[in-house]
């Protein structure tokens, strides 16, 4: 697996299915949000992209699939512009799992998956014995086969997640980008969600790219993380070679011990204990240490 | 559960339908070619349905000839025209916004019309034609009004509905302003056009209106697909290769065109754009735009309230508005209720 460090900017393109961002400044409206970025998500990894609230890493995530226009620079799939690409050729090559997706009122599982296969579709092609093929597979795939029939409203949130991935399994691209596919499930769904996450990956080949807010679980997962703060790349690397006390504390602002995972032998990203970050704050701070102390300085970067 | 059948040739062409939907879609516009007929037997001169049926084949009684081919063909066939057009127009509001209440009467796009035709009557005494035109326009400005002030970010919830009763506040103080300062003719024609009637439409009527909709429709079903991922969100159909800006734009101009026509032909027939895709909705229980059933029921729709209009409440001929706008008023507050209970106003 790769494990560059810093932004790898002239590598070789392969003929195999690439994305990258090439000096890319991502701005809404007048705010920017990175400037002159330059990444790429190494073939056949499940890279992780974490970061501090707002450091841009969903906005890098939107960008690389094609739902917000750098204001300069270039996104690159294969080695094409992907702005300029027909929008069904992107949708069969990448997929996405937003953030926030709505289930039609009274949709079906089955139903809801089906349309993963819109972009290999057509209107003399609605609904060929392919699609329902890959349909039946990918609710296989995410354990949801036994579901088909029932409304997706009914579902509990954990299942429903299931149902998202897989309507974009359905989809059948050798790269997919999911967008904080853990949020709002209980602990013991986030795993679910990451092992299946795990599965498609090893099993299938695909290239993962997700945003995580857990380091923990990124450097359980990923093979390839990402670490950015403030729209820059901080680091990149496989998560044992980079995760480490001082990297924490720069991207995040929180004073840690990086030890081993007893289960998996990653990195384990374990915060220090309140009473010594606010010591350490007050000691660095100010010759007012009283004041820091006391202040709200031991509660910053930790979310 | 669902059935939905596969048609496949051995070519690769395949098509999906969905037998529930496709029944609708039969048994509405089996109802309302019936209701047609009926309503063409209807009136001071009472004409048996299998009268009307062999004057339309063109083997009929010169005396009913004359009564069914140029006065009462052609308001049915406006009566149709226009119910289908604003079914399959606030069918496609609804499923844009992603809203039940996003349809043309609560967006003010009635009024806009209206305004236009009253502009027409009121300060030029404008002919029919003229009063067309100016409905016309004054839909296609209150469209465009709404779209700069709601639309350009994208439909967020119910912004789209605020704004949208806003402009129809504005518009329609506009419209009591242009009533005052009419005289007394030209305020009792501007109070026939603003109910919505179907009286005395003839074919002049009938071939702008059957022109429209035979440009629209093709070019709105050949966008049915991508309109019916946008109902899981901008970014999901983004991932899925639809081009989200483009197709809704198109589809909202063809809405807007749909209803200021149907308008400009038969005034502001209230609600049938609000209730006609809910009705369908209910009896199809597909999730999807469900364009084509909404388009038959606004059709059936309407010709059954101009013949309810013409039959129950007597010789006195009440517009087919007042019909529409009743049932909808009542539709519209159930649905208020009901989406006040689920928690989405």
């Amino acid at each position: 697996m790769s494990a560059a460090r810093g932004p790898v900017t002239n590598d070789k393109r392969s003929t195999v299915n690439r994305l990258a961002a090439d000096d890319v400044t991502l701005a809404y409206d007048q705010r920017v949000i990175a400037e002159q970025l330059s990444l790429e998500i190494p073939d056949n990894s499940f890279t992780v992209i974490v970061g501090p609230n707002a450091c841009g890493k969903s906005t890098l995530l939107r960008a690389l699939s094609r739902m917000l226009k750098p204001s300069r620079g270039r996104v690159l799939l294969d080695g094409q512009l992907i702005q300029s690409m027909p929008a069904k050729k992107v949708a069969r090559t990448l997929g996405l799992l937003p953030q926030s997706s709505i289930a039609p009122d009274g949709i079906t599982v089955g139903d809801l998956v089906g349309r993963g296969r819109y972009p290999h579709q057509g209107i003399l092609r609605q609904w060929s014995a392919d699609d329902e093929r890959v349909v039946r597979e990918s609710m296989a795939r995410t354990g949801v086969a036994g579901l088909a029939d029932r409304y997706v409203d009914e579902l509990s949130g954990g299942q429903r997640q299931r149902v998202w991935i897989a309507m974009a399994l359905a989809q059948q691209t050798p790269l997919l980008l999911l967008d904080e596919p853990t949020t709002y499930l209980d602990i013991q769904h986030q795993i679910d969600v990451l092992d299946l996450c795990a599965e498609l990956h090893e099993e299938q080949g695909r290239t993962l790219v997700a945003v995580l807010h857990d380091l923990n679980h990124a450097a359980r997962y990923a093979t390839h993380l990402i670490a950015l703060r403030e729209g820059k790349v901080i680091a990149e690397g496989a998560p044992k070679d980079i995760v480490r006390a001082e990297l924490v504390e720069e991207v995040f602002g929180l004073r840690c011990q990086v030890i081993d995972d007893p289960e998996t032998g990653t990195p384990l990203v374990v915060p220090a204990a309140r009473g010594t970050r606010t010591r350490a704050a007050a000691a660095e701070a100010s010759p007012d240490a009283g004041r820091a102390a006391g202040g709200p300085a031991g509660a910053t970067g930790a979310s | 559960m669902k059935d939905i059948r596969s048609l496949r040739t051995p070519g690769g062409l395949s098509l999906r339908l969905d037998v529930r939907a496709c029944t609708v879609v039969v048994l509405l516009l089996a109802a309302a070619l019936v209701a047609s007929v009926v309503l063409i037997g209807t009136g001071d001169f009472p004409i048996p349905a299998g009268d009307v049926l062999r004057t339309l084949a063109g083997d009929g009684k010169p005396g009913q000839e004359f009564i069914i081919t140029e006065l009462r063909l052609p308001r049915v066939l406006v009566g149709l025209l226009v119910g289908a057009s604003l079914g399959l127009g606030g069918a496609l509001f609804q499923s844009v916004s992603r809203n039940p209440l996003g349809s043309p009467d609560v967006l003010g796009l009635g009024q806009g019309s209206t305004a236009g035709a009253l502009v027409m009557i009121v300060l030029f005494s404008g002919s029919a034609t003229q009063v067309a035109a100016g409905a016309l326009v004054g839909g296609l400005v209150t469209g465009l009004a709404i779209y700069l002030l709601a639309w350009k970010r994208g439909v967020h919830g119910y912004r789209l509905v605020l704004v949208g009763i806003g402009v129809s506040a504005i518009v329609t103080a506009v419209n009591g302003y242009l009533l005052t300062k009419a005289d007394i003719v030209d305020a009792a024609r501007a109070l026939v056009w603003m109910t919505g009637s179907l009286n005395g439409r003839d074919w002049d009527q009938v071939w702008p209106l059957l022109a429209l909709v035979c440009v629209l429709v093709p070019l709105v079903l050949g966008n049915a697909r991508g309109l019916r991922m946008m109902e899981m969100g901008d970014d999901v159909s983004y991932a899925l290769g639809v081009r989200v800006e483009q197709v809704r734009l198109l589809l909202m101009v063809s809405a807007v065109l749909l209803t200021a026509g149907a308008t400009a032909a038969a005034g502001p027939v209230g609600f049938v754009a609000l209730t006609a895709p809910q009705l369908a909705r209910r009896l199809t229980r597909s999730p999807g735009p469900n364009l084509v059933p909404s388009m038959v029921m606004g059709a059936a729709l309407l010709i059954v309230a101009d013949w309810a209009s013409q039959r129950v409440f007597g010789a006195d001929q009440l517009p087919v508005g007042v019909v529409t706008g009743v049932l909808g008023g009542f539709y519209l507050l159930g649905l208020l209720v009901t989406e006040r209970r689920a928690g989405r106003i």
